[in-house]
């Protein structure tokens, strides 16, 4: 397998864009992308779209947009993994020799209020057992169970988010909050308040791979998805990573095992990571399960101000998904922009110095889980 | 069983005035499953066989809903919860309780089936759901 290499990134920001449909989005992201890697029509063999609501060829009618059609176009869905998934098949592309570059991108104008997902069976919405929240809210009541996670340090993980958020221009909140300003957001499933939720959204982003680096040579040197294995998610129709049997690795564990053998590197060797916060209790445990934290310490990391930027390994200095909001198609590769600029050492006033190696993870329905990481 | 129309086929029954969830055994591995069906997830054996499970149970987590989700058509506010049955079970489901402060960890529950909705054909829907055990 040959090296492959991060060549050009390219992102539409996110937000609520009434104006603009799904194909335009994705049109800004892509020639961001090809602009930013020099390419042209012929400069790559294949496109990989990641997108979960973007309905028949979301990809294809991006590319015959900008008549960069006629390579193969398949289009990717992993829940909010899809970008990653998408990722890591342009990755095993290149790698493996079928392609010298590959389009890696993700599109989503998400339907508004709680994400509707054909995921459950209609008997189950009609149930109430449809309710994405609560399952967050289930999440995060174990997190307080079984370690020593509090309200407070739920409420930091947003509040750390936001802050980080506020120097992101492509992020859709920009505004810090304060403690009790997400303490006394509304409940939306208790313990989760409104703050500590994010936010379904509408946006792009793309990347270029190439077997031939640019300079800075930014390396991919891991692009892993791993599913669940059953009894790691709770019950066969509800998967939900970290609600049930802990003798069994969950599939960011897997992901993230399997992520570090690849790069041949260990959580303490990353200088800068982007992990899923779907909802803050999401993070303390993507933080656990990705070994930045012992097991169980999720709390007490939030609390000793582990992941502000500043601090020896910044989490989510883009603001993740609690201040960029989440759309499912393109949020994992949004990741992978904001951690190519911090490796360019191009990320602004929210740069992390002297980043080196990074990691980008999402999970997401299915149950799925992605890693990525990255080395300059 | 309260009269009216199961809001899924074979996932629950009343015997004896006693509501039961339908699950599967595994014939290999042992391990359940609810709904049941008749490959193991866990272990691949071609081979299940159904078995009735509840009503005890005992509450493992809960959260409340406040807004009706997508395709709830039962009323608001309700909670959700994960409950713990016999044999190593854990199912999802409904809680009638709506009142928070009257639910904790660890609380033992009980299987009920009961209306939840009236369907765009005039006819009742019934569904599973777990209430506080009595004393």
């Amino acid at each position: 397998m040959r090296p492959v290499y991060i060549t050009g990134v390219g992102l539409h920001p996110f937000g609520r864009f009434p104006d603009l449909g799904l194909t335009a989005l994705g049109v800004e992201a892509v020639r961001a992308a090809l602009r930013d890697a020099g390419l042209g029509r012929g400069g790559f063999q294949a496109a990989f779209c990641g997108t979960v609501y973007g309905g028949v060829a979301a990809g294809h009618k991006v590319l015959t947009a900008l008549g960069l059609s006629g390579v193969p176009i398949v289009n990717v869905e992993a829940g909010c993994a899809s970008g990653g998934a998408a990722l890591a098949l342009g990755a095993g592309a290149v790698a493996s020799g079928g392609a010298d570059a590959v389009l890696v991108f993700g599109l989503e104008k998400m339907p508004r209020g709680m994400i509707r997902s054909s995921f459950f069976e209609s008997w189950r919405e009609e149930a109430g057992l449809a309710a994405t929240p609560a399952y967050f809210a289930l999440r995060a009541q174990r997190l307080m169970l079984d370690g020593d996670v509090t309200l407070e340090d739920l409420a930091r993980v947003s509040v750390k988010n936001h802050r980080h958020g506020v120097a992101n221009p492509h992020a859709m909140y920009r505004r810090a909050v304060s403690l009790e300003e997400v303490l006394a957001s509304p409940v939306v499933c208790e313990p989760l308040r409104l703050l500590m939720l994010c936010a379904p959204n509408e946006g792009a982003a793309a990347v270029v791979l190439s077997a031939r680096p640019a300079a800075p040579a930014i390396r991919v040197a891991a692009a892993v998805l791993r599913s669940h294995v059953a009894g790691s998610v709770l019950g066969e129709h509800t998967p939900l990573s970290g609600l049930t049997d802990e003798r069994v690795p969950t599939p960011t564990e897997m992901a993230a095992r399997a992520a570090y053998d690849d790069a041949g590197v260990g959580p303490r060797d990353l200088d800068v990571v982007e992990v899923q916060d779907t909802d803050s209790g999401r993070e303390i445990l993507s933080v656990e399960e990705l070994g930045l934290c012992p097991p169980g310490g999720g709390g007490r990391w939030v609390r000793d101000g582990g992941g502000e930027l500043g601090s020896r390994q910044p989490v989510n200095a883009s603001g993740g998904l609690l201040a960029r909001g989440e759309p499912l198609g393109a949020s994992a590769l949004a990741q992978i922009v904001e951690l190519t600029w911090q490796l360019r050492g191009a990320a602004g006033s929210r740069q992390v110095p002297h980043a080196r190696t990074a990691l980008a993870h999402t999970v997401g329905r299915g149950a799925n889980a992605c890693a990525v990481i990255l080395a300059r | 069983m309260a009269d009216g129309r199961p809001i899924a086929p074979g996932l629950f029954d009343v015997d004896a005035g006693e509501p039961r969830l339908i699950a599967a055994e595994c014939v290999a591995c042992g391990r359940r499953q609810f709904p049941a069906a008749a490959v193991c997830p866990y272990c691949a054996a071609d081979g299940t066989r159904e078995i009735r499970v509840g009503p005890a149970g005992r509450l493992e987590l809960y959260t409340m809903v406040l807004r009706a989700p997508p395709g709830y058509r039962g009323p608001v506010p309700y909670a959700l919860g994960i409950v713990a049955l016999d044999g190593g079970l854990s199912v999802v489901a409904r809680l009638t309780e709506t009142d928070a402060t009257r639910l904790r960890p660890g609380l033992p529950v009980e299987l009920v089936v009961e209306p939840l909705f009236t369907d765009d054909a005039g006819q009742r829907v019934v569904s599973y759901a777990f209430r506080a055990a009595a004393a």
